[in-house]
């Protein structure tokens, strides 16, 4: 079956919602590269635990629940309808 | 700490949850659950993924492998942050389809197939087992720390039978709050409340612990991250394998683990917490692991040699005196283990009888069925399964004798829930998973993990023969099972996670890429797939031969009586019927599964339906049919449309037509106004000199000059009459051409000649090409000629440069010359451009208005009479007329 037509171009609003979305889609991509990049940071592939290394791990968490939780309240709105997959 | 004090302050704990989770049922029996249902309660609830394992795991974890335990932390917290891939999707699923259980959601989703249940709900309750069983063990490790320390020794602590109480005493809780109804969409707030408040207990007890130890211990911050710098790097290394490959499988995990399916899918009450879950629940992660390190590396620094790190959490506080916070630290442990528990067994006892005892019973006594109240079944077969599946637990405590690190087991539970993965979001995402795909990805994904971690778990000799480990099955060394095909190399945990997933994922991908899906299946993929583009608008039933008091008398049997009656009511009063029956309409049967399926599970609703309908059920062919009918349907739309635009375009032309109409009309009228004032100016002055002629008495020049008046005037009223007569000639087609050879050159001299005659005060520059101009024309050069007077003295009128200026040019082209009259005037405004040629139209300004509006009507009127046309060219500077003749004039055509 065909899939109605869609609007080519959005007003600014949604647009902006849009862009959340994706970037809702990317946070967890984000994340892991984040959290995989210590790895890379160990001299002989194994990784060695500093303080250092704990405070980066739970600096990223904070960043990622911030992010989420800035992202949050925009995502809540527009859950249902027909502009949902775009 | 006496021993005594800690079993009372364990049974006043348990106590209050009972009161808790007996409030919230109440309140919510009466529809009064306010804040409790809020995303907060929600966010709590989904806290029992920290189950014992974490509580005291995590820092045994920390101690043997550093900073690995917080894989099983970003596992979770990626998927949250990301829930807006996932996870909406799911728990739309689950709302919209009244997911019971993660197996409920599998079966459903590839044709309500039971046996995919059966399958999933045996993983599930395999996996889980000795999750309970670490559970029951972690509790008893507990007592037996609390015994150890106590001064008197008074009472032996036999672990087993602290075991069996726990076992009970949770069996007890979860049969009495997680089967007081058949709720239609299993929800159970009192329990989740229950839970909640085991969240904060938990997380209040580790915060405690964590900050003693910072700031009671330790020196504070800085001193506990210079002991982490100082603590025994060797041991604190981790391997990128494993450290990507378990956050892989902690994120699988919390999908996939039977309890977070419930608390997250099953027990959602609206999708909008979701979203607030999605950044504090990895905000509640974070807080339960902010200590885990600073517990650990001050427990290895102060405990003796040998002590379990896995109870840090407890001794710790204990070897420090603090036997308060050592108590809030046991309940917080103990909270833990328990909510657990009493999800995961309600979440198994949901599966078992709904895919497994349910549909045994139905088969043993079909005949019965009709008979018996199936809620008490149902919710019998519930109780039963919660106590088997603790029972389940309790023995395999027993069999494994609690050995063995809690994050081990921890870990082969993890994979072994993880082995829905593909099932599931392939059944998600992917329209084209099939049936056999999944059950052949999940068999050969249960096979290989119980292969590859599960049973080697027990250690060589216990389940396997220590020969299979080192020649591998049959004496194949490539079926080794931590050295499947020769990787050995590879860490036991993420060499099975690797083939697990591997092998389970190619199963399922090359069984559905070969196989073809049953309807219901096909429908249920559809709109599993795509659940945000509304309801796919099909039936899951034909039209069925089914009286509509069996149905009542089933869902009665199913839903409780009050329930059942008011659902038939409702729909019969949709359909316009008094009473309690409605037609067994496809839809009526539909949301009646729907319903069903909220209590039972999709698979045993539908074959119930089907049961009582019979052979009813939709198949290829009604899909086709359906599919066929709403393509017509396109199409008529589409036809629609297409009728529409042409309509609209039509309505356009018409509304133009009327304009020009209107226009036109007032322009008549204005013209007829114009005529008679054309008439009356020169008869009246006619009138008025032959008046004063016929006084006589006046000197013979004055006649003359009088005489002369007259007859001008009077030739004036004879060219108006001319011009009017000659366009209705013209217009009527009656006009008679004399048509000869003729000299274009000619004709445009003659033109420009007899122009002269109108404003001969004008200095008008003509510029023309003479040797294009050198064409015969067959036609007739009197006429032609009269068209060319007439633009070039409108030109000679009208144009208003300064320096007036004619440019005539002459084209030839295929059989037709065109001949362009441009001057350098200002042109005329678009709006009149449509009107010009028009028989009575008249620019408006009035001082440029010399003649009566004729001279273009004519013009065109003759040019249609010699096969040409004349038209107004836009864009030349000026107004610009082109004239188009054909070279031969057809005299047959004229």
């Amino acid at each position: 079956m065909r899939r109605p037509k869609r609007a080519l171009f959005l007003a600014r609003a949604p647009y902006r919602r849009r862009r959340l979305r994706d970037a809702a889609r990317l946070l967890p991509v984000l994340g892991l590269f984040l959290l995989l990049l210590p790895l890379l940071w160990a001299p002989d592939a194994r990784m060695a635990l500093t303080a250092g290394d704990v405070i980066y791990f739970f600096a990223v968490w904070l960043v990622l629940i911030a992010l989420a939780a800035a992202f949050a309240p925009g995502l809540r709105g527009g859950g249902s309808g027909d502009e949902d997959e775009d | 700490m006496p021993f005594n004090l800690l079993v009372l302050a364990c049974f006043l704990y348990v106590a209050f949850l009972f009161t808790v989770a007996f409030v919230v049922e109440g309140r919510a029996a009466k529809g009064r659950l306010g804040w409790l249902r809020s995303p907060l309660v929600y966010t709590l609830s989904l806290s029992i993924y920290c189950t014992a394992w974490t509580f005291y795991g995590a820092v045994g974890y920390a101690a043997r492998s550093g900073l690995e335990f917080l894989t099983i932390y970003f596992g979770p917290t990626l998927v949250f942050v990301g829930w807006w891939l996932l996870l909406r999707k799911l728990v739309r699923i689950g709302r919209q389809h009244h997911v019971t259980s993660i197996a409920d959601l599998i079966s459903s989703r590839y044709g309500k197939s039971n046996t995919l249940g059966v399958i999933v709900t045996v993983i599930m309750v395999v996996a889980a087992t000795p999750y309970i069983a670490l559970q029951l063990q972690s509790v008893v490790l507990a007592f037996g720390v609390f015994a150890a320390a106590a001064p008197d020794n008074s009472r032996p602590l036999d672990p087993a039978q602290i075991a069996v109480w726990v076992a009970v005493g949770l069996a007890a809780f979860t049969i009495l709050f997680g089967t007081r109804n058949l709720d239609a969409r299993e929800q159970h707030h009192g329990i989740v409340t229950a839970i909640a408040v085991e969240a904060v207990v938990k997380l209040v007890a580790l915060l405690a612990v964590g900050s003693f130890v910072v700031w009671g211990i330790a020196g504070g911050v800085a001193d506990v991250i210079a002991r982490i710098d100082a603590a025994d790097l060797a041991a604190w290394q981790v391997q990128p394998g494993r450290w990507t490959g378990l956050i892989f499988l902690s994120a699988a995990a919390v999908i996939c683990l039977p309890r977070m399916f419930q608390v997250m899918v099953v027990e959602n009450e609206d999708e909008g917490h979701l979203a607030r879950a999605s950044w504090a629940f990895p905000l509640y992660l974070m807080a339960m692991s902010l200590f885990i390190v600073p517990i650990a590396v001050v427990g290895l620094e102060r405990m003796p040699e040998g002590s379990n790190p896995d109870m840090f959490v407890l001794t710790l506080p204990l070897a420090e005196g603090q036997g308060g916070l050592a108590m809030l630290a046991f309940l917080g442990g103990f909270s833990s283990a328990t909510s657990m528990v009493i999800v995961e067994s309600i979440a198994l006892a949901t599966m078992i009888s709904n895919h497994v005892m349910i549909p045994l019973w139905l088969r043993l006594r079909p005949g019965a069925a009709a008979a018996d109240d199936l809620r008490s079944v149902v919710l019998m077969a519930r109780r039963l399964a919660i106590a088997a599946v603790l029972a389940l637990g309790y023995g395999y405590y027993q069999v494994s004798g609690g050995s063995g690190a809690l994050a081990a087991i921890g870990l082969i539970a993890f994979l072994g829930v993880a082995q829905v993965l593909p099932a599931m979001i392939g059944g998600i995402f992917w329209r084209g998973a099939t049936r056999t795909g999944a059950i052949l990805g999940l068999v050969t994904g249960l096979v290989v993990w119980a292969y590859t971690s599960f049973l080697p778990s027990f250690g060589p000799d216990a389940v396997l023969p220590a020969r299979v480990f080192a020649e591998g099955a049959f004496g194949l060394s490539w079926l080794r099972p931590q050295g499947l095909f020769g990787t050995e190399a590879m860490d036991p945990m993420i060499h099975a996670l690797f083939w697990s997933m591997a092998l389970n994922a190619l199963a399922f991908c090359a069984g559905s890429l070969l196989t073809f899906p049953g309807p219901v299946e096909r429908l249920q993929g559809a709109a599993f797939v795509n659940v945000f583009e509304g309801a796919v608008g099909l039936q899951r039933w034909a039209r069925g031969q089914v009286e509509p008091e069996a149905l009542l008398a089933m869902a009665q049997r199913i839903l409780g009586e009050e329930a059942a009656q008011a659902l038939f009511q409702t729909a019969a009063r949709a359909q316009g019927k008094e009473g309690f029956l409605p037609d067994p309409t496809p839809a009526f049967l539909d949301s009646l599964e729907s319903r069903l399926s909220g209590s039972v599970g999709a698979a045993t609703a539908h074959a119930m339906i089907s049961q009582l309908v019979g052979r009813a059920t939709v198949t290829v062919e009604d899909l086709m049919a359906v599919a066929s009918e709403s393509a017509q349907i396109l199409e008529y739309s589409a036809r629609l449309e297409a009728r529409e635009a042409e309509l609209t375009r039509t309505a356009g032309a018409l509304r133009e037509a009327n304009e020009k109409l209107t226009q036109l009309s007032l322009q008549k009228d204005a013209f007829l106004s114009q005529i008679s004032h054309e008439l009356r100016t020169p008869m009246t002055s006619i009138r008025a000199f032959s008046e004063i002629l016929t006084e006589g008495d006046l000197p013979p020049a004055t006649v003359a000059r009088y005489g002369r008046i007259i007859h001008d005037e009077a030739k004036r009223l004879t060219r108006l009459l001319d011009d009017l007569l000659d366009l209705s000639v013209l217009e009527n087609g009656a006009v008679q051409l004399t048509v000869g050879l003729a000299s274009l050159q000619g004709m445009i001299d003659t033109a420009l000649t007899a122009a002269r005659a109108t404003r001969p005060d004008r200095e008008f520059l003509v510029v023309r090409d003479l040797p294009s101009e050198s064409i015969h024309l067959r036609t007739d050069a009197d006429r032609l000629a009269q068209v060319f007077i007439n633009l070039i003295s409108n030109a000679r009128k009208y144009c208003d440069a300064a320096r007036p200026e004619l440019r005539i040019a002459v084209r030839q082209r295929a059989g037709r010359v065109t001949i362009d009259f441009i001057d350098n005037g200002k042109g005329i405004p678009k709006d009149a451009q449509r009107v010009i040629f028009e028989k009575f139209a008249r620019l408006s300004d009035a001082n440029r208005a010399g003649g009566a509006g004729l001279g273009l009507a004519i013009c065109r009127e003759i040019m249609a009479n010699l096969g040409g046309s004349v038209a107004y060219l836009p864009g030349q500077g000026g107004a610009a007329f082109r004239v188009t003749v054909p070279l031969r004039l057809d005299v047959l055509a004229a």
